[in-house]
């Protein structure tokens, strides 16, 4: 490709990039005691809560920043976030369509995610978070009616907290992590799902998640459980406005599997990334977790990764359960100055435990992306299975892709395989494409998508067209 | 550092000190060099789990041990001919860190190869030695590399002038005696290989069965253009024995250095294995074998840095765990921004024959350059059932056939070796170590008669 195309390409400005004028009504940056009884007020939580998020609270006063992944970037001041943000009408929520601010809709518009006829037409019920508070949620009474819950945590916390007390910081707990402490004392919103017995969720969940008012950090905690013998598949996406300032989002997602019980979690992140001096793009430090307690449980993670400054995203799948299953499925892209460090543990502690991981990691530019991960298979996990191929695709010389896996074993009845390779697309490949009248970028395009087949024939039908499209937008111009 | 960490600090200085008073006169560089080695030991103290490199081994059976330092070599001479490994070798022998002249044969070396104790050689020439020892391994690499140069004296300096090709293999032979005090020793290797030179060098740990004694061995190895040198390493010392090693490697233009790093013995064992690739098509080769049993803890750290283009690695680990054994495997390949055309492969497999051993490992990848061919595979897990099943058609029965495919995976390790005597001789010790269960006694005493017929 000529070179002049190619900058061209590269310095497209981020597509999804605008700023929507909404009045918010925000609290001064800083973090104190203070701030957390004015969260929890705010959303008008029971005293427990609050107890709750102040004891995660002074647990992350004792703790630091990890330290250990493969990423470089200034240190955070929390003292200059600020920690609620809302759109200025919550008292009195939209209960349809018609009532949501026009402004907000024109939001989704331009996102290409036209509320309405997407719900409708793809049968999903979208519980869109718009900045920290729920706006609107649709077939919510289909929902009801075969049982399932699906609101938003605060929401939640207020209606069912006996399913918060008993499930809440169950599988990560307020003192995991430095960023799910924070998210711990912080968190203003997220979903809640939870699934009875025997059911199948009738339709996939969504909820897309938007940051916007400016220097908000972006804390959401979404909690989904399954009981025995249900099923729920549940797809998570976001895209954020063009920032001069990085913005720090701690997410916590808690996934609860009971007996027999299937949670299909995806995930498409295409947050703003940075300019091509890496100035400006979100910071994503987020802890997933899947606890599989039930026996013959099954989660699993499907994750497309392309935005953000840094991403330090590790989802996990505690394996408690017998015969239970654990995966995860992950394509990550980075460009420009992107920094990822990514992978998954798989925790084996019951018996016949299996679990999968393939990650597919593409760096181009100036990148740099790191996969990094647990299999540990405890001395109870008997005929515990591992399998584990993580496979790097190298594009420009100034890139680079590391490989951290991690392997601790502790019975002998257990198989664990790990592969991974690493190399640049093949001249050949190529040059075979080419030499059948296709251009370079589209057999690059071809072969890219090629390499990440494995993941993306794992999410939901509409994701995976989604992907496909974000994945030759974010490459696009950085093969020549 | 809390109290009792700083007390085991303390305890070692104070031996450093205690030594220092005994000695003579000596050059000022190299009481300098000591003094930094201490210096840096006293300030970084031992590893413990939480460092990242530390976190699967812990060190607190070296750390509180009280050893002190070996004073002369007798070593009952019936036993270090039962130990010494059976071969036409030119040889350096060590009892416990101290250079055992009596247990040494080094007369017929060919010209342009040198083969000296170090003591020896900082006495005769020590500008010499002085330029290159701690310049691969310095006294930052680690708390044992800085413990090491502080009460460095003793060791092997080996310099093959250019084109010299020595054909017998040369071994250095390090024993450790059983005794009332447990003794430590701090060894340096030195090895500078000229142009085009070629060697083969045996490091053998082997002692007395009830020895308990440290060991923590610093190794430099230079090779020059188109050098060649294969490297074992044949770790059979007593069960009670600690050791941990830092060898440093590096390679210029179109040399190659082959690695056998094969572990049967000592109670904890830590290697650390770098390679620098520093000339286009220099090549490394790291082969690896451990066997744990019992309480041992084996631990395998390598890394290969690509610092130029079209260079070479290629490893492969394989390690059989047995009782309450832990093994870890740490390979880390780094290629560096422009180094270009590399290939590098790495491999590690592990059997576990029991529940309670552990194996922990970490196969990474660090790569900056795009133009690359890098791959790592990792595996944990047991016999081919099928493999079983193909054997027990043909009549074994089925502890046997396990026993023989266990051996055969060693034995993928062992085939790449090129001294059929050192193949031999570990693939008996392994046969031998076997659980009874796998019924291989029979098979190992035939072999043992073939061999001697």
């Amino acid at each position: 490709m000529a070179s002049q195309e190619m900058e061209q390409l590269v310095r497209r400005e981020y597509k999804e990039g605008f700023v929507t004028d909404i009045e918010s009504d925000t609290v001064p940056p800083g973090l104190d005691e203070s701030t957390i009884a004015f969260i929890s007020n705010k959303k008008g939580e029971p005293e427990w809560m609050l107890e709750w998020r102040l004891k995660a609270y002074h647990q992350w006063l004792k703790m630091t920043p990890p330290s250990w992944a493969h990423l470089d970037y200034p240190p955070i001041d929390y003292q200059a976030i600020s920690y609620y943000s809302a759109p200025k009408r919550d008292e009195d929520k939209p209960q349809s369509l018609d009532e949501v601010d026009p402004k907000l809709l024109e939001t989704y518009e331009k996102l290409g995610i036209p509320l309405h006829e997407r719900a409708a037409l793809a049968g999903v019920a979208v519980d869109a978070v718009f900045d920290s508070v729920s706006v609107t949620t649709t077939f919510k009474e289909k929902l009801h009616e075969a049982g399932v819950i699906f609101c938003s945590i605060s929401e939640a916390i207020r209606d069912y907290p006996e399913l918060i007390k008993q499930y809440l910081g169950s599988v990560v707990p307020q003192g995991d992590n430095y960023f799910a402490a924070l998210n711990s004392a912080v968190f203003t919103d997220g979903s809640f799902v939870f699934v009875p017995e025997g059911v199948t969720c009738p339709m996939e969940l969504s909820t897309y998640f938007r940051i916007n008012a400016e220097n908000t950090g972006q804390f959401e905690r979404t909690l989904i459980i399954c009981e025995s013998r249900a099923q729920v598949s549940y797809l998570e996406g976001c895209t954020a406005p063009m920032r001069d300032e990085n913005q720090l989002h701690a997410a916590v997602v808690e996934l609860v599997a009971l007996e027999d019980a299937y949670i299909k979690y995806s995930t498409v992140q295409n947050w703003y990334p940075g300019d091509e001096d890496g100035k400006g793009g979100i910071y994503n430090f987020v802890t997933k977790r899947g606890d599989c307690r039930g026996d013959r449980s099954r989660i699993s993670w499907t994750q497309v990764e392309t935005g953000s400054a840094i991403t330090w995203k590790y989802p996990s799948c505690v394996l408690r359960g017998k015969d239970s299953i654990g995966e995860f499925y992950s394509v990550a892209v980075t460009n420009g100055r992107q920094q990822a460090d990514t992978g998954t543990k798989m925790i084996h502690i019951g018996e016949g435990t299996r679990s999968s991981i393939i990650s597919k990691g593409i760096s181009a530019g100036r990148s740099n992306q790191s996969y990094r991960g647990l299999v540990k298979v405890g001395p109870r996990a008997k005929g515990a299975r591992n399998f584990t191929q993580c496979d790097s695709l190298l594009i420009g010389d100034q890139c680079g892709a590391h490989t951290f896996p991690y392997q601790e074993i502790g019975n002998s009845t257990a198989t664990v395989e790990h592969e991974a390779t690493t190399s640049k697309i093949g001249e050949d490949q190529l040059f075979y494409c080419q030499s059948r009248g296709i251009s370079e970028e589209d057999a690059v395009s071809m072969i890219v998508n090629g390499f990440c087949k494995d993941v993306f024939q794992e999410l939901p039908m509409e994701f995976a067209v989604e992907a496909e499209a974000l994945l030759n937008v974010t490459l696009e111009g950085a093969v020549g | 550092m809390n109290d009792a960490v700083q007390s085991d600090v303390q305890r070692f200085l104070d031996r450093l000190s205690e030594h220092r008073a005994g000695r003579g006169a000596e050059p000022t560089w190299i009481a300098a060099r000591r003094q930094a080695g201490a210096a840096r030991f006293e300030a970084l103290g031992f590893p413990h789990r939480r460092v990242e490199a530390w976190k699967y081994t812990d060190v607190r059976a070296i750390a509180r041990g009280d050893f002190a330092l070996a004073t002369e070599a007798e070593f009952s001479p019936a036993t270090a001919a039962r130990l010494t490994l059976p071969m036409e070798a030119h040889r350096l022998t060590f009892v416990d860190g101290v250079f055992a002249p009596a247990l040494s044969r080094l007369d017929d070396l060919p010209a342009g190869a040198q083969l000296v104790p170090l003591s020896a050689a900082l006495a005769e020439n020590h500008e010499a030695v002085g330029g290159p020892l701690g310049r691969l391994t310095g006294v930052e690499f680690s708390s044992f590399a800085a413990l090491n140069t502080a009460f460095m004296e003793e060791g092997a300096v080996l310099r093959l002038a250019p084109g010299t090709v020595v054909e017998k293999p040369i071994i250095l032979q390090f024993l450790s005696r059983a005794g009332e005090q447990a003794v430590m020793s701090h060894p340096r290797i030195l090895i500078e290989a000229g142009g085009r030179s070629e060697a083969t060098v045996i490091e053998h740990h082997v002692g007395e069965e009830q020895a308990a004694n440290f060991t923590n061995l610093v190794e430099e190895i230079i090779l020059d253009r188109g050098a060649i040198l294969t490297h074992y390493k044949l770790q059979e010392a007593p069960l009670a024995d600690l050791h941990v090693a830092s060898i440093h490697i590096e390679q210029a233009r179109d040399s190659r250095y082959t690695s056998f790093n094969l572990n049967l013995g000592g109670g904890l064992v830590r290697n650390d294995l770098v390679a620098e690739l520093n000339g286009q098509g220099a090549e490394a080769n790291f082969n690896g074998l451990f066997y744990g049993q019992g309480r041992q803890h084996v631990d395998n750290h390598t890394l290969v840095n690509h610092n130029a283009p079209r260079t070479f690695s290629n490893e492969n680990y394989k390690g059989i765990l047995d009782d309450r054994a832990h093994g870890v495997f740490n390979g880390k390949v780094i290629v560096k921004r422009d180094s270009q055309q590399i290939e590098g492969f790495q491999s590690n497999a592990n059997l576990l024959l029991s529940d309670r051993a552990e194996i922990d490992t970490k196969p990474e990848l660090e790569i900056y350059a795009d133009d690359v061919k890098c791959s790592h595979g990792s595996t944990t897990g047991q016999l081919d059932e099928e493999a079983v099943f193909a054997l027990r058609t043909r009549g074994i029965d089925e502890q046997t056939a396990r026993g023989l495919l266990t051996l055969a995976f060693a034995g993928e390790v062992l085939e790449q070796v090129d001294l059929d005597a050192i193949a031999e001789r570990v693939e008996l010790a392994v046969a031998g170590k076997l659980p009874e269960r796998f019924n291989l006694a029979g098979l190992v005493e035939t072999a043992a008669a073939l061999n001697e017929e």
